[in-house]
């Protein structure tokens, strides 16, 4: 009896050793981000000071940036994060460290807003320095690694986004941020803002909706009508090549005649420049990935099935949605993440022919080098491509269990 | 009943299938083999119209198979491929419950059907059920694949190359299943295969095809002992062919009164097998046990004889 527990005990007693063993030595990605992040903290400011909304900055180090106690409580828990990154800690852990010292971050900067300009000051700007955009980065990246290490399902990579967005929506509205520059920029254009993010949306998602309808329906005809399929896909491909300066240009002509000569064309905003030359580009440049997403998806299914669906009495309309169209339809909603991915991002380029959009405070900011405005511009639309992939991401998988579940075996 | 008057299908002038006609009877197995590019899996296609007929007519219990729109008609035919065909997106009740939903059942009535034919080939139903077939052996996909054919209880089967993806062991119990399967039911089966051996193992009678023609058409005894041709005979092979004709015949066939020594051989047996024990064994005769009694002997004499060319 004593022998064999003694024996038991050891065994468990090596079995821990070897566990302590394996899971000893510093995390590599981890080690990798606490020196980016240690990088940016050193070299970087945490604040940019401007005395007014042009002039060059001055940059301002975390110890200054915030009242004495606050800013080492900020450094503490950057630090105590950094450890937990450092080692080999459980996903969970990491993901609930990461998400904390990221709001700290963000708290931090608003704080930072508002100690360095005192209320009565109006034209002093406070903007985020390179170690907060640093720091963030490397949580960030940290954050989304946990996320992958937890194989979180599709659901649950959802909940995380809305999460997400919810706590940045908190943060927005609870006025923390209020004496940040790039809100002192959108206080001055609220309205517009709001406007130009539904032009933004419309003209992503808008002509995404036509490449769909429009695309779809073709490329099921390309697969259909062998014959047309080369043709069709070559056309579209030497479309996508053209540079999208010029089909803007290319779209002049034909626009401003369309809304000159047809009744009622530039009553809708049709005209040579404007909203419509970029929708239209928007939906030119979607138009391949639709139609070659449709016919691989259909491609993928296998003939077998579709030989079986056949010789057991299916009609060809039975085929087309009971087996067709499912089995293609995760290669097809592929196509539209790429459509919608890339469309939020080109849509910014309608700012420059008065398309509006994001895009007309990306323009704006650059034409008067007030970098503040840029950002106003461009973080939106970063947010809104990175929310776009996640959530298309996850539909996708949501739609395709079985090459998920045939992975993970 | 299947009659097959003449049909034939052309391909931009060239003959796939060039003036074939046969009868397979009702409840019969009729196995075809050929060589890739003979016409089998044409002609099997044109039985429930996958392939319309250049000329000739296809008469299936007297009526002719163009009268019912060929998706009605298809949807009376058991169909069952190589590969399978099985729906990946759909669990294997979903897959066999196919014909019969497209039939219009009730649910209650397909449910019933579904883990009835489940429990046939020896698939626990509440284990299978919900399965999706990726989650299937290549010998379950297989079963679950006939399985779907047999679904609205067909009259007719038909098979092309059911086997052909599977490894040798569990071919032969599938080629086992598949034979008890027709006799339980009496489907009339016809089944396009490559290999001679499995139309000899399956077929009550045999159609050898060459490039679209029809070269012979018979049980397979005559097509052993007496092939039609030359190509017929290389299909066969002269090696072995002793011991197959030995094959289709059960010792029942020649037991005789008398008494033998050593392990008893069971009626059911093959005589192949039976000759195969009398030569490994040294025995001149073997007892023949029908359900566990002794009921008389078989000599190798006989057996030796039976392999014989047939006159």
């Amino acid at each position: 009896m004593a022998g064999s527990d003694l024996a038991e005990e050891m065994s468990g007693h090596t079995d821990t050793e070897f566990q302590v063993n394996r899971r000893s030595g510093p995390d590599r990605l981890g080690a990798l981000l606490v020196a980016i992040a240690a990088a940016g903290l050193v070299f970087q400011p945490f604040s940019l000071f401007r005395a007014n909304r042009i002039v060059a900055a001055k940059p301002v180090w975390l110890l200054s940036a915030l009242p004495p106690l606050e800013a080492w409580l900020v450094l503490a828990v950057v630090i105590a994060a950094s450890a937990i990154l450092l080692l080999r800690t459980r996903p969970a852990l990491r993901l609930i460290v990461c998400a904390l010292t990221l709001a700290v971050l963000a708290l931090a900067v608003g704080r930072s807003g508002v100690f360095l300009t005192p209320p009565p000051n109006s034209y002093a700007r406070v903007a985020p320095g390179g170690s907060f955009w640093i720091v963030t980065f490397a949580f960030s990246i940290a954050l989304a690694d946990a996320s992958v290490r937890l194989r979180m399902s599709p659901l649950g990579r959802l909940a995380l986004l809305a999460l997400t967005g919810g706590a940045l929506w908190l943060l927005l509205w609870s006025g923390a941020w209020d004496s940040l520059s790039i809100l002192r920029e959108y206080a001055n254009r609220a309205d517009v803002f709001w406007r130009e993010a539904r032009v933004h949306l419309l003209l992503a998602v808008g002509s995404l909706a036509v490449a769909a309808v429009v695309g779809i329906p073709l490329g099921i005809l390309c697969f259909q009508v062998r014959s047309i399929r080369a043709t069709l896909l070559n056309s579209l491909n030497i479309l996508q090549t053209i540079p999208s300066m010029a089909l803007f240009g290319l779209l002049i002509a034909p626009l401003a005649w369309i809304g000159a000569h047809v009744p009622g064309a530039s009553a809708i905003g049709i005209a040579g420049i404007g909203i419509a030359p970029a929708f239209v580009a928007l939906f030119a440049y979607s138009l391949l990935p639709m139609v070659s997403n449709t016919v691989a998806g259909l491609q993928s299914v296998p003939r077998e099935a579709r030989d079986a669906a056949r010789g057991m009495g299916m009609t060809t309309w039975q085929r087309f949605f009971e087996v067709d169209m499912p089995l293609a339809f995760p290669v097809v909603l592929t196509g539209i993440r790429i459509v919608l991915v890339q469309n939020l991002g080109l849509a910014v380029l309608a700012g420059l022919i008065g398309g509006g959009g994001f895009g007309t405070f990306v323009f704006q900011g650059i034409s008067q080098t007030a970098t503040d405005l840029v950002l106003l511009g461009a973080l939106p639309t970063v947010a809104l491509a990175f929310a776009a992939a996640i959530m298309l991401d996850a539909l996708v998988e949501i739609a395709n269990p079985v090459s998920v579940r045939s992975a993970e075996a | 009943m299947i009659e097959i008057n003449g049909i034939t299908k052309a391909y931009d002038g060239i003959r796939a299938v060039d003036d074939v006609s046969l009868t397979v009877e009702s409840g019969e197995i009729v196995t075809v083999v050929g060589t890739s590019g003979s016409g089998k899996t044409t002609l099997l296609r044109m039985i429930n119209r996958l392939v319309e007929p250049t000329a000739g007519a296809i008469l299936i219990d007297g009526r002719d198979n163009r009268d019912l729109p060929g998706h009605e008609l298809r949807r009376a035919i058991g169909y069952a491929i190589q590969g399978y065909g099985l729906f990946p997106h759909r669990t294997v009740a979903e897959n066999i419950a196919t014909v019969p939903k497209l039939l219009g059942w009730d649910r209650r009535r397909i449910d019933t059907r579904v883990d009835e034919l489940l429990s046939l080939f020896r698939l626990e139903p509440a284990q299978f059920r919900a399965r999706m077939p990726h989650e299937l052996s290549g010998g379950q996909q297989q079963r679950i694949g006939v399985a779907r054919a047999l679904a609205a209880e067909p009259a007719v089967l038909l098979m092309d190359e059911p086997f052909g993806a599977l490894d040798p062991i569990i071919r032969g119990k599938a080629q086992d299943d598949l034979i008890e399967i027709q006799r339980q039911f009496s489907t009339t089966i016809v089944l396009v295969t490559h290999g001679m051996e499995e139309a000899i193992r399956l077929g009550d009678r045999i159609a050898v095809m060459d490039k679209g023609r029809l070269l012979q058409f018979t049980t397979p005894a005559e097509i052993i002992a007496h092939p039609a041709s030359d190509f017929v005979a290389d299909l066969v092979g002269s090696a072995d062919r002793a011991f197959r004709l030995l094959s289709l015949s059960p010792v029942d066939d020649l037991a005789e009164p008398g008494d033998a020594q050593g392990e008893p051989i069971d009626a059911s047996a093959s005589l192949k097998d039976a000759l195969s024990e009398a030569l490994w064994s040294g025995r001149a005769a073997l007892p023949v046990a029908r359900h566990g009694a002794i009921v008389g002997r078989v000599t190798r004499e006989s057996l030796i004889a039976k392999a014989g060319r047939p006159q």
